[in-house]
C-alpha cells in the first residue's frame, strides 16, 4: 500500500537552532500513529510540516494535498468564540465553497457522531472543555479526512474526559479510517491509542525507537489492562528514558 | 447585601465631601465668585435649566456627529491598512502624531482653514480628531489579534483573503472594536467642549461656550452649574454604551 503522507530526512532549523530532524516518519492509510517525546523535541513541527503549514528546511515532505484531506486538531478546541457549534463545524466545508444548508446538514451529522447532537446552537462558552474538544474534532472530520493530525489534543482535559475522548476517537477512527498522527506527552495515552508508538529525542527531535502495539483497533477500555498495554507501555517507556538519558 | 452597600457607597462619599463643602463655605463665609456653595450651584442649574439643556443638546448633537464621522473614518482606515502590512507601518505613527498632539494647539488652525465663519464646522473636525485614535488603534488591533491558531485553520482550509477578513478577522475584532468606540464616546464630548472653548460664540452655543462665558462674567456658580450637567451627560453616554456592549458581547460569545 503507497503511503498516505512520508516525511524524508526532513529537518526544521529556527533562528534559535534546530528543531527537528533529520527525521523521518512514513504513514500507511488508516493507521494510527502516537509522537512521544520530551517538550520541545520538534513532535509539533512534525505535525506542522504533514499539515502543510510550515515547510522543512531540507528534506521532502509527500501528502495528499487535496483541499480537506488534511484535518488538525490543536490542543485547545481553536473554535470561533462568536459561532455556534454548528456553524464552527460548518466552517471547512463553507470555505470550500459549499452551500450553506449542505454543509450545515453535514455539519450537523458530524456533531451527532461526536453525540453532541444536543448542543448545535451552544457557543463555545456554554461547552465543557471535553465538549469544546468534541466539536473540534466534529469540525476536523466533517470533510472526511484521509490523515488526520492531533497534536496533543487532550493536555488541557482531566483523565476521566481524556480517556472517554481517546475511546470516541477510536469509533470516529473505526467509521472512515483515516490515518491518524497523535501527539501525546503522555505513553499510556499513546499506547492505547496507537498501532504505533514513535518516540523521539529531545530536541533537536529525532527517531529513538519505537514500539508496535500489536492489538486491533479500537480498544475496549478493559485494553488498558491487559499483558499487550503492560509491555508496550513498558517498552516505550525504556526507549523514552534512554532518549532522555542520550541527550 | 454587600452589593447593595457597593452601590450605596460612591452616593455616601459623594454626599459626605458635598455637605463638607457646604459646611466649609457656610462657616468660612468663601466669597461665592471664588467658591459657591453646593446649594448655590444647585440653584444656578435650577434657574439656567432651559438654557444649560439647550446648551446640552448643542454639545451632544455635535459630538455624536463627530462621534460618527471618526468611526467611519477610523474603522475604514483600520481595516484598509489591516490587510497590508506596508499600510499600517506608513500610517501607524501619523495617527500617533495626531493622537498626542494637543487639540488645543490645533484648534485655532483647524478654525482658520474651515473657514472663520463656519465655526461649527471646526468644532466637529477637532471632535473628530480627538475620537479618531480609540477607534483606529481598537479596530486595528483586534483586526489583527485573532487566535493564531484559528489563522492556521483558514490557512489549511484554503480560505482568501475576503473569507479570512469577514468570517475570521471582523468578528475576532469585535469586543475591541466595541471598546474603541466606548472610549471615543467620551472624548468626542471632551474634544467638542475644548474645541467650543477655542471657536467661542460664534458656533452653536454649547456647553463649553456657558463655561467660557460665565467665567468672563466670573459667575463662578453657573460655571460649576455648567460643569454639572456636562459630566452628568457623559456619564450617562457612558453607561448607555457600557451597557450596550455588555448586551452585544453577550449575543457574540453567547453568555
Amino acid at each position: 500500500m503507497s503511503p498516505i503522507a512520508e516525511l524524508s530526512a526532513v529537518e526544521v532549523d529556527y533562528p534559535r537552532g534546530r528543531a527537528l530532524g533529520p527525521f523521518d516518519l512514513t504513514l500507511s492509510p488508516g493507521e494510527i500513529v502516537a509522537l512521544v517525546g520530551p517538550s520541545g523535541c520538534g513532535k509539533s513541527t512534525a505535525l506542522r510540516l504533514l499539515a502543510g503549514l510550515e515547510q522543512p528546511t531540507r528534506g521532502t515532505v509527500r501528502r495528499a494535498s487535496g483541499r480537506g484531506e488534511t484535518s488538525v486538531v490543536f490542543q485547545a478546541p481553536t473554535l470561533m468564540p462568536w459561532a455556534s457549534a454548528i456553524d464552527n463545524v460548518a466552517l471547512p466545508l463553507e470555505l470550500a465553497g459549499e452551500a450553506k444548508a449542505a454543509a450545515r446538514h453535514k455539519a450537523a451529522a458530524a456533531l451527532a457522531r461526536v453525540k453532541l447532537d444536543g448542543a448545535l446552537a451552544a457557543k463555545p462558552a456554554q461547552l465543557s472543555g471535553g465538549m469544546a474538544m468534541r466539536v473540534s474534532l466534529a469540525r476536523a472530520l466533517v470533510t472526511n479526512p484521509r490523515l488526520l493530525l492531533l497534536d496533543e489534543p487532550f493536555a488541557a482535559l482531566d483523565e476521566i474526559t481524556r480517556r472517554a475522548l481517546a475511546e470516541d476517537v477510536h469509533a470516529l477512527w473505526s467509521q472512515s479510517r483515516p490515518a491518524i498522527v497523535f501527539v501525546t506527552h503522555n505513553v499510556e495515552e499513546a499506547v492505547f491509542m496507537a498501532s504505533r508508538v514513535v518516540v523521539m529525542t529531545r530536541g533537536p527531535g529525532r527517531l529513538a525507537g519505537e514500539t508496535a502495539v500489536d492489538a486491533p483497533l479500537p480498544r475496549p477500555p478493559g485494553f488498558r489492562t491487559t499483558a499487550v498495554f503492560r509491555n508496550a507501555a513498558e517498552a516505550t517507556s525504556r526507549t523514552l528514558d534512554a532518549a532522555m538519558a542520550a541527550a | 447585601m454587600s452589593r447593595l452597600r457597593s452601590i450605596l457607597a460612591p452616593w455616601i462619599l459623594a454626599a459626605l465631601l458635598l455637605a463638607i463643602w457646604e459646611a466649609s463655605c457656610r462657616i468660612f463665609a468663601v466669597p461665592s465668585y471664588l467658591l459657591p456653595a453646593p446649594s448655590a450651584v444647585a440653584v444656578a442649574v435650577a434657574q439656567n435649566l432651559p438654557l444649560l439643556a439647550s446648551s446640552a443638546w448643542n454639545t451632544l448633537a455635535v459630538a455624536i456627529i463627530a462621534w460618527v464621522c471618526a468611526s467611519l473614518t477610523a474603522s475604514s482606515i483600520a481595516l484598509a491598512v489591516s490587510v497590508n502590512q506596508l499600510a499600517e507601518d506608513a500610517v501607524r505613527p501619523l495617527a500617533v502624531v495626531l493622537q498626542v498632539t494637543p487639540v488645543v494647539a490645533i484648534a485655532p488652525l483647524v478654525n482658520i482653514w474651515v473657514g472663520l465663519e463656519h465655526p461649527e464646522r471646526g468644532v466637529i473636525l477637532l471632535a473628530v480628531v480627538v475620537a479618531f485614535f480609540p477607534i483606529f488603534s481598537g479596530a486595528l488591533t483586534g483586526l489583527k489579534a485573532a487566535d493564531p491558531d484559528l489563522e492556521r485553520l483558514f490557512d489549511l482550509y484554503g480560505a482568501n483573503r475576503l473569507q479570512r477578513l469577514l468570517r475570521l478577522r471582523l468578528p475576532s475584532a469585535v469586543p475591541q472594536i466595541l471598546e474603541g468606540h466606548k472610549v471615543a464616546a467620551g472624548l468626542a464630548i471632551v474634544g467638542t467642549v475644548v474645541a467650543e472653548f477655542v471657536a467661542g460664540s460664534g458656533g452653536a452655543q454649547g456647553l463649553g461656550w456657558r463655561i467660557t462665558e460665565a467665567s468672563h462674567r466670573l459667575q463662578t456658580a453657573r460655571m460649576l452649574a455648567a460643569l454639572f450637567v456636562l459630566a452628568a451627560m457623559a456619564l450617562t453616554l457612558y453607561a448607555l454604551l457600557q451597557r450596550a456592549e455588555q448586551i452585544i458581547l453577550r449575543r457574540w460569545r453567547g453568555r
